[in-house]
């Protein structure tokens, strides 16, 4: 039990660390605010007004698909971070200190989620701004924003593997892209899977992502009859399938991350 | 007297490389031991091991008694460690680079901050304690991350070149610092490429090779093995160099190493009187003689006829590198 503690106070500190370094680095920082801002408004411009549909706009559905693909991309930031880490011997450091692999992992992570909460917030302004709207309750709009968090933090572990097997960091974010690209892609992120050629659609279909993004558009009240969900169990019951989605990716991803990173040695 | 450090034929390999082929050592605690070898004899694999960052594929190691891949943990809490390269987080000042290892080893907020002031003290760095160590140079670096290894005052401190690139006041206080904790009962295990400070500072060193340790023990017994005190003249006329040759051949106890500058270099058996018995000789046979001496052999020669004799085994080439030793 103390243990934990420690390993949470640990996590804390090395938490701080991070976040004190993206401050500092005020190039990666804006832009980091910046794309969340600029999807936001591409895509409700670019696609939002091509596509007209009746109800509930293509831009207020479409929202939740940019919100998701976003902090699925922010995701790579942490196996990068630790790549870098490894590269420069700070790993090293840390790994010759008395402190659990949970501690550096999940201060890493923890930091990564204070920067997607960030992404988040920004994205919901700039969305306002263009007309997309919580068309639900506080609370399910609340509840739809954690729901993305959670995803988010967990494809950090996903992506922490990622970065703690390749290990130079030039490398990672080519790899990291070579997995989420196609996972926030082969989805309904932009548009409903309906029409996606055979093997496509049963990929997009049982995409975490596209559980994600259609949980998050029925908390925000976005869902729309023109744009019908599919009618596969994940996307039927969407909030649920993202739950276990989450779930799953952390308990799979949490100890092979932790047992890549004990050994994590600089080259 | 107890060992803080135990290596039991450990191996390690990387692919092809075996970087460890039955590595042995033992350090006593409170003592420095330096581990010398070329580059790519070992040094950093066992550094390693013993900092438990890898874990060896055949053997034993242990230090402060605990095993160094079972216990890793516990280990983890009686060593500092400094690598062969500087590890600091180039976006956080030295100061706050030294606070967050205090925070890790949990001194708490406040120990971890007056730890740090501390340190920089120690190693000329207040001035700098504030800025980003992006802008420190090479050497500052090295201090700094040289001070993140005594944050907690280890028990058991491991070194992996920890001079390389300093100045000679930063090395002269970083040999102060460490002395101070060596002499608090600490033990010092560092690798180092000059081997005049091995000399100095280490009560016992290790030459390795090829992932294996080829001799071990005091800075004299070392010495002694590598054989007696050496004769070294320059004459004034290298034309000279045959005949000296020659003439020093009854005074020497191996083949003379001359260069054709007139430096002419030969081992004898006897220290007493052979000085000026050569230079008799010399005299003798109208040999013009510039400069002469007598000189112990340094570890520069141990580090050279141990390792020369296994790396390049022709006579030739060793004897050219001796050589090239002499004019120096
Ligand atoms: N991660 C690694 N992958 C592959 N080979 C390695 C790795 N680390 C070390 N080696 C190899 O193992 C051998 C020993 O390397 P090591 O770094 O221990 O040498 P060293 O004595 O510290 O050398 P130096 O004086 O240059 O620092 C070398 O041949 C090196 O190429
Ligand atoms: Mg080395």
């Amino acid at each position: 039990m103390s243990s934990l503690v420690w390993a949470v106070g640990d996590g804390m500190v090395l938490a701080k660390r991070n976040l004190i370094r993206t401050l500092r680095m005020p190039d990666l920082f804006m832009s980091s605010l910046i794309m969340p801002i600029m999807s936001t408004l591409l895509f409700a411009y670019i696609f939002g007004s091509a596509i007209e549909a009746p109800g509930v706009s293509y831009r207020e559905f479409l929202l939740a698909g940019v919100f998701v693909q976003t902090v699925v991309f922010n995701s790579v930031i942490t196996g990068a971070g630790l790549a870098e880490d490894i590269q420069r011997g700070i790993v090293d450091r840390f790994r010759s200190l008395p402190i659990s692999p949970y501690s550096v992992l999940f201060g890493r992570t923890a930091s990564d989620l204070a920067n997607n909460v960030l992404s988040l917030a920004v994205m919901v302004l700039a969305g306002l701004l263009v007309g997309w709207r919580i068309d639900s309750s506080f609370g399910e709009g609340v509840a739809g924003l954690l729901l993305l968090l959670a995803f988010a933090y967990a494809l950090s572990w996903l992506l922490a593997v990622v970065g703690l097997s390749v290990r130079a960091p030039e490398v990672v974010s080519n790899a990291s892209f070579m997995v989420i690209m196609p996972m926030s892609f082969i989805a309904n992120t932009y548009v409903s899977p309906e029409g996606f050629p055979g093997p496509l659609r049963v990929i997009a279909e049982w995409n975490p992502v596209s559980a994600v993004a259609q949980a998050a558009r029925e908390l925000f009240g976005n869902t729309n009859p023109a744009y019908p969900p599919g009618d596969t169990w994940p996307l039927q019951n969407p909030i649920v399938a993202s739950i276990g989605w989450i779930v799953l990716i952390l308990v799979i991803f949490v100890p092979l991350a932790t047992h890549r990173y004990r050994k994590a040695v600089r080259r | 007297m107890t060992a803080a450090i135990v290596a039991q034929g450990l191996v390690k390999r990387y692919g092809e490389t075996t970087a460890l082929n039955g590595f042995d050592l033992e350090v006593a605690e409170g003592t420095v031991l330096g581990l010398l070898g070329p580059n790519g004899a070992g040094k950093t694999t066992a550094v390693r091991v013993f900092a438990t960052l890898i874990e060896p594929d055949a053997g034993h190691a242990e230090v402060a008694g605990l095993d160094v891949v079972r216990q890793a943990r516990q280990v983890r809490q009686t060593i500092g460690l400094s690598g062969q390269y500087a590890a600091v987080d180039e976006m956080l000042t030295g100061q706050e680079n030294l606070e967050l290892l205090g925070r890790l080893h949990h001194l708490g907020r406040r120990g971890a901050r007056s730890r740090a002031w501390e340190l920089l003290e120690r190693f000329g760095l207040t001035e700098a304690a504030n800025r980003r160590l992006k802008e420190y140079s090479g050497g500052m670096r090295r201090r700094l991350d040289l001070a993140g290894a005594l944050v907690a005052r280890p028990k058991v401190l491991i070194l992996d070149e920890p001079t390389t690139g300093l100045d000679i006041r930063s090395r002269e206080a970083t040999w102060e610092t460490v002395g101070e904790l060596v002499s608090g009962g600490s033990t010092l295990l560092l690798t180092t490429q000059y081997l005049e400070e091995a000399d100095r500072f280490a009560d016992r060193i290790a030459v390795i090779e090829h992932g294996a340790v080829l001799a071990g023990g005091t800075p004299d017994e070392l010495k002694n093995q590598v054989g007696g005190h050496r004769l070294e003249v320059t004459l004034s006329r290298p034309a000279d160099l045959s005949r000296a040759r020659s003439v020093l051949a009854s005074v020497s106890a191996g083949e003379p190493v001359s260069d054709a500058e007139g430096h002419l270099s030969v081992t004898v058996t006897a220290a007493d009187g052979v000085l000026v018995d050569g230079i008799r000789r010399l005299d003798a046979a109208g040999i013009e003689v510039v400069d002469a001496s007598l000189r112990r052999p340094t570890l520069d020669d141990v580090f050279l006829a141990l390792t020369g004799r296994i790396v390049e085994p022709p006579i030739e080439s060793s004897s050219e590198k001796e050589a090239q030793e002499v004019v120096r």
